[in-house]
C-alpha cells in the first residue's frame, strides 16, 4: 500500500481545516489520508466532512493535537 | 457532542433569550453580543452614550461555561498567532457593521423572530457578506496558523469575566460624588433594561457550556451550508429561530411590522450594507461573536483579541457618531460601513496562500 498523503491542518481556522481536507481527496481518490488538527472541533469537522465523501475514519489522539485517518 | 447537538443548542438558546426578554432585557435582545459588548464598552467608560451602560453578566457567563467546559472535556487549548492585529481589526469593524444594523447576528435572527422585518434586509446582508467572505476562502484566503502557547494565557479571558462580575456586583464609585464611574450604569434606555443579574448569569453559563459542547455558531451555519453543502450547524440556527417565534409568540412579544420595533431603525439599505460588513469581517475571522467569546474561553488568544477588537470598537461607534439609533444610522456611520468595507476587502486580497 502506498505512503498515506499527510494534510497538516494544525492551527488553523474554521473551515480551513476541511479545506485543506478536500484538496488531498480531490488528488487522492482512494489510499490513506492523515489529517493532523490541533482541536477537537477540527477533528470532529474533519471527520464530518470524510464520512459525508464515502471514507472509512479512525482517530489517533495524542496530548495536543489529534489525527484524523481517513481510508478508502 | 452528536448531530443533535446544535439542534439541541439552538432550541434552549432560542427558548432562553425569548424568556430573557420577559426577564427585563430589552426588546429582541434577550441576547445580543454585539450590543452586550457595546454595554459593556459604555459601562466601562470607553463610549458616553448614557442609554447603552451595563455589564451584561451574559458575556460573563459566555465566557465562563465554555471555559469550565473546555476543562471539563479536556478541550482547553491556550493557543494564539493568528494574525492577532488583522483579527483585532476585524473583530473593530464587525462591531461597526453590527451597530449600523443594531445587532449582531443573534439578534438579527431574534429580531426575525420577534416580527421586526427590519432585520430581513439585515439577515440578507449578513448572508452577502458571508457569501463574499467564502470567495475570499476559496481563493486561499488564509490569517496563518495558531500555535499551543503556555496554559496561564488562556486564563485572561476568564479572568476578565470573573472582574467585570465583581465591577457589576460592588459597583464601585472612585470619582468625586460618585459620579464619574470608573463603572457607569445607563439609568434609562436599553442599559437600564436587564434581566435580574443571577438569571442572566446563569443563562449565560448555560449557554457557553451548550455552545462549547456543539460549536454553535451563527455565521459558521450560513458558510458551512453554502460552502460545504453541510447542514450540522445551520440546523441550530433553525432550531433557535423556530424556538425564539414560538416562545415569543406564547408569551406576547411577537409585533410583526417595521415601524416601532425595539432598538431598531427602518433604513433598510444601512440595514443591509451594516451586516455585509459584520457577516465579511466574522466569515473572515472564522465565526460569529458568540463562537469568539466560546473560543476565547477555551484559551483561543486570537478570538480573545477578536472580542477586544469588538469592545474597542463600540467606543469608537458611538465616540465617533456611527452607531444607529432608532432614528436612523449615525451621522458617520454609513462612512465607517464602506470604510470597514474596504478594510475587510484589502485583508481577504492581501491575506491569501499560495493555491497548489
Amino acid at each position: 500500500m502506498s505512503e498515506p498523503v499527510i494534510v497538516n491542518a494544525k492551527g488553523l481556522s474554521c473551515p480551513q481545516p476541511i479545506m485543506e481536507t478536500q484538496k488531498a481527496v480531490k488528488k487522492t481518490k482512494e489510499g490513506i489520508i492523515e489529517v493532523h488538527v490541533d482541536t477537537v472541533t477540527s477533528r470532529e469537522n474533519v471527520a464530518r466532512f470524510a464520512r459525508k465523501k464515502g471514507w472509512e475514519v479512525s482517530f489517533e489522539d495524542h496530548d495536543d493535537w489529534h489525527k484524523v485517518i481517513m481510508k478508502k | 457532542m452528536s448531530r443533535l447537538g446544535p439542534i439541541i443548542t439552538g432550541g434552549i438558546v432560542g427558548t432562553l433569550a425569548a424568556l430573557l426578554v420577559t426577564w427585563g432585557n430589552p426588546g429582541n435582545m434577550g441576547i445580543c453580543v454585539a450590543c452586550f459588548t457595546r454595554d459593556i464598552a459604555g459601562a466601562l467608560g470607553l463610549h458616553h452614550a448614557a442609554v447603552v451602560q451595563y455589564l451584561r453578566p451574559e458575556i460573563a457567563g459566555f465566557i465562563l461555561g465554555s471555559f469550565f467546559a473546555a476543562l471539563v472535556y479536556k478541550e482547553y487549548l491556550p493557543r494564539t498567532g493568528s494574525s492577532p492585529l488583522i483579527r483585532f481589526f476585524l473583530g473593530f469593524f464587525a462591531m461597526i457593521g453590527a451597530l449600523v444594523f443594531l445587532g449582531c447576528p443573534w439578534r438579527a435572527y431574534l429580531r426575525l423572530a420577534g416580527g421586526d422585518w427590519n432585520a430581513i434586509p439585515g439577515t440578507l446582508g449578513l448572508i452577502t457578506g458571508i457569501v463574499i467572505g467564502i470567495m475570499f476562502l476559496w481563493n486561499g484566503y488564509s490569517l496563518g496558523r495558531s500555535y499551543e502557547v503556555k496554559k496561564g494565557a488562556g486564563y485572561v479571558m476568564p479572568v476578565i469575566a470573573v472582574v467585570l462580575m465583581v465591577l457589576l456586583i460592588v459597583a464601585p464609585e472612585f470619582g468625586k460624588g460618585g459620579t464619574a464611574g470608573p463603572v457607569f450604569f445607563s439609568e434609562k434606555g436599553p442599559g437600564a433594561m436587564y434581566a435580574p443579574v443571577a438569571i442572566a448569569l446563569a443563562v449565560g453559563l448555560l449557554v457557553g457550556w451548550l455552545a462549547q459542547r456543539s460549536r454553535f455558531c451563527t455565521v459558521g451555519a450560513i458558510r458551512d451550508l453554502v460552502m460545504l453543502r453541510d447542514p450540522h450547524l445551520f440546523n441550530g440556527v433553525v432550531a433557535f429561530i423556530i424556538m425564539a417565534f414560538v416562545t415569543n409568540y406564547a408569551l406576547g412579544q411577537f409585533n410583526p411590522g417595521f415601524e416601532g420595533q425595539p432598538v431598531a431603525h427602518t433604513d433598510h439599505l444601512w440595514n443591509f450594507m451594516g451586516m455585509v460588513l459584520a457577516g465579511l469581517a466574522f466569515t473572515l475571522a472564522g465565526g460569529c461573536p458568540g463562537r469568539q467569546f466560546i473560543m476565547s474561553g477555551e484559551g483561543d488568544g486570537d478570538s480573545a483579541i477578536f472580542t477586544i477588537g469588538m469592545l474597542v470598537g463600540a467606543g469608537f461607534a458611538h465616540n465617533f457618531s456611527l452607531a444607529s439609533s432608532p432614528a436612523g444610522p449615525g451621522a458617520f456611520g454609513p462612512a465607517a460601513t464602506v470604510i470597514g468595507i474596504v478594510f475587510c476587502l484589502a485583508v481577504g486580497f492581501l491575506m491569501r496562500e499560495k493555491l497548489d
